[in-house]
């Protein structure tokens, strides 16, 4: 049959992220799929090595709106753990609720979204409208709805009084109320689950052969969390269950999320229990001795990890993102393989990809020789670096200098 | 003024619909923009709509600062639009850079590449204030009655 290859992308409805993806189509069937990542590279990481680590906790956490506190945290766990901060309980404590809390916002939006794929606009004005009592909650205890800013170096910035338990402990009730109401709709109404079942299978071996992380892993079965295989934070201290599920598909997926949010709210009740009294950070030196370190964290997506190295000054000499996107958009190629056009929307979304995350390259073209080339990390490091030359910013001194008197 | 116009003018106030544009914006200012189109605070009673196709809309709305990458299709999409057209930018970085102003691969802000009608700050703009942004616009476009209303790209080539 006549193959015809679809641009989807840049700025397309079923996209809320400005990504391009080229689909190969035989007649509605999908034969072949690329991805064209870098609309979204800002030069975060090589940002990082210009400002302090101060102003470098505010810029990770831009790196993505939706799990900021995941990449704040990320960052600063492994900051702390170069300058060997003892980081007091109570701190990881909010850390973790404010991580929790998240999880539950990223969750219901997800959830909106994937109603909103598939058709059903009821399903996403109700989830955005629970979201706003998780929003509320973040707003009244870090002071913005998104962009929380609650972490420092050494700690957090802000303490969770009296009252604000009450109010989150009461949020969590309504949430759990409508959570009950939403797995029921997606376990038992025949529109979701057909829509749902059969779509965008990814098997437990390709999943783990391609490294899918967070719920898209766990819904083909993979057991895999973080937040209980390498406690960070105050998970090491609390109870909760890993979900994994193993239809495999889209629907699979969804039931994960869901049932994470039920996890969610149990977590934040243990949490508010166990709080325990004190300060809630250490004072942090300016300057971190050199060293590096890897930190990971488990955000709505998956694993996110960070990695650090610092030549003892203020600003850190590299910094490094694996965004959860990153892994999982490999799987998304092997989901659509032999599926169905219609199917595109749902499937990607069900990865919950978010690529202001995971933009590490970008293509550039020559309009003279209509070329294109795909600038990969080498190049576009040394194209920071002259960028950065070129406007008097020069740090290879300074490198080699620190360079000499580590050896 | 014409019977005709004034329906014109009355009716693009009172039905602007938008189409929404991540030129490289860190996702939360997308989500308090559709947090803003969502029940709790519900810009569709002002007639606002969000549109899917730049050919149907009347005002681009962009969050972030504008990455190298994105800049010709931005510019595509802000030429597919009809006129009248405006732009809001959302967002500190789409207004000025913001945290990302410096970096090797973005502009300062929308104003570089589009002619920008009304800037929403803030890290992110919750949507009140860009429920607060989008209706001063409105308004301002309320006063120019009288004379047509005319973007701020048209008659620019
Ligand atoms: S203004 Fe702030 S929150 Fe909004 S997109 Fe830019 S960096 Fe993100």
């Amino acid at each position: 049959m006549h193959k015809v290859i679809i641009p989807i992308g840049p700025q397309h409805p079923a996209l809320k992220e400005p990504e391009s993806f080229r689909i190969q189509l035989s007649g509605e069937r999908i034969t072949g799929f690329s991805v064209k990542l870098g609309y979204n590279h800002r030069g975060i990481e090589k940002a990082c090595e210009e400002r302090t680590y101060l102003q470098d906790v505010y810029l990770t956490e831009r790196i993505c709106g939706i799990c900021s506190h995941a990449h704040s945290t990320a960052f600063t766990q492994a900051v702390e753990e170069i300058a060997a901060l003892a980081v007091p309980k109570r701190a990881l404590y909010i850390r973790t609720l404010i991580g929790e809390l998240e999880r539950i916002h990223s969750h219901l939006l997800w959830l909106g979204v994937a109603g909103h794929e598939i058709g059903f606009d009821t399903l996403l004005m109700y989830t955005w409208r629970d979201r706003e009592v998780v929003m509320d909650i973040l707003a009244t205890t870090t002071g913005n709805r998104v962009n929380y800013g609650i972490n420092t170096i050494g700690g957090v910035r802000r303490d969770i009084s009296l009252a604000q338990v009450k109010d989150i402990l009461k949020a969590v009730d309504i949430l759990e109320e409508r959570t009950k109401y939403y797995i029921d709709i997606s376990t038992k109404e025949t529109t979701m689950i057909k829509r749902l079942s059969g779509v965008g299978v990814l098997s437990h071996k390709d999943a783990v052969r391609l490294g899918a992380v967070g719920p898209t892993g766990r819904a083909s079965g993979v057991d895999r969390d973080v937040r209980r295989d390498d406690p960070y934070a105050a998970y090491g201290e609390l109870d909760f269950n890993v979900i994994t599920d193993d239809h495999c598909d889209v629907y699979g997926r969804a039931v994960v999320r869901l049932k994470e949010l039920m996890e969610s709210y149990r977590l934040i009740r243990q949490i508010l229990k166990n709080m325990p009294e004190g300060p809630i950070a250490v004072k942090a030196p300016r300057k971190i001795p050199a060293g590096e370190a890897v930190s990971r964290y488990e955000a709505p997506r998956g694993e996110d990890v960070h990695y650090v190295k610092s030549n003892g000054t203020d600003k850190p000499e590299r910094v490094k993102v694996r965004a959860p996107t990153l892994a999982n958009v490999q799987t998304v190629a092997k989901m659509l393989e032999d599926g169905q056009l219609a199917d595109l929307p749902i499937v990607i979304a069900a990865i919950d990809p978010c690529f202001s995350c995971t933009d590490r390259l970008i293509s550039i073209k020559d309009t003279k020789s209509k070329k294109t080339n795909i600038l990969m990390w080498d190049d576009l490091h040394s194209y920071s670096v002259k960028w950065y030359r070129d406007k008097g910013i020069d740090f290879t001194k300074l490198n080699r200098k620190l360079q000499g008197k580590m050896s | 003024m014409g019977l005709v116009r004034k329906i014109v003018t009355w009716a693009r106030i009172k039905s602007p619909w938008i189409i929404h544009f991540n030129t490289g914006a860190c996702n939360a200012c997308d989500i308090e923009i559709v947090a803003a189109l969502t029940p709790r605070y519900d810009l569709e009673r002002f007639g606002i709509q969000l549109k899917g196709t730049p050919r149907h809309a009347d005002v681009l709305v962009c969050s972030g600062p504008v990455t190298k990458q994105i800049t010709p299709r931005l510019k595509r999409i802000y030429e597919q639009m009809p006129e009248p057209k405006f732009v809001v930018a959302v967002g500190t970085c789409s207004c000025s850079g913001g945290v990302f102003q410096g970096c090797y691969n973005v502009e300062s802000g929308i104003d570089e590449v589009l002619p920008v009608s009304a800037y929403i700050p803030g890290c992110p703009a919750s949507p009140k204030a860009i429920i607060d942004g989008v209706t001063k616009l409105l308004m301002s476009l309320e006063d120019k009655e009288g004379s047509r209303i005319q973007g701020p790209g048209s008659g620019k080539k």
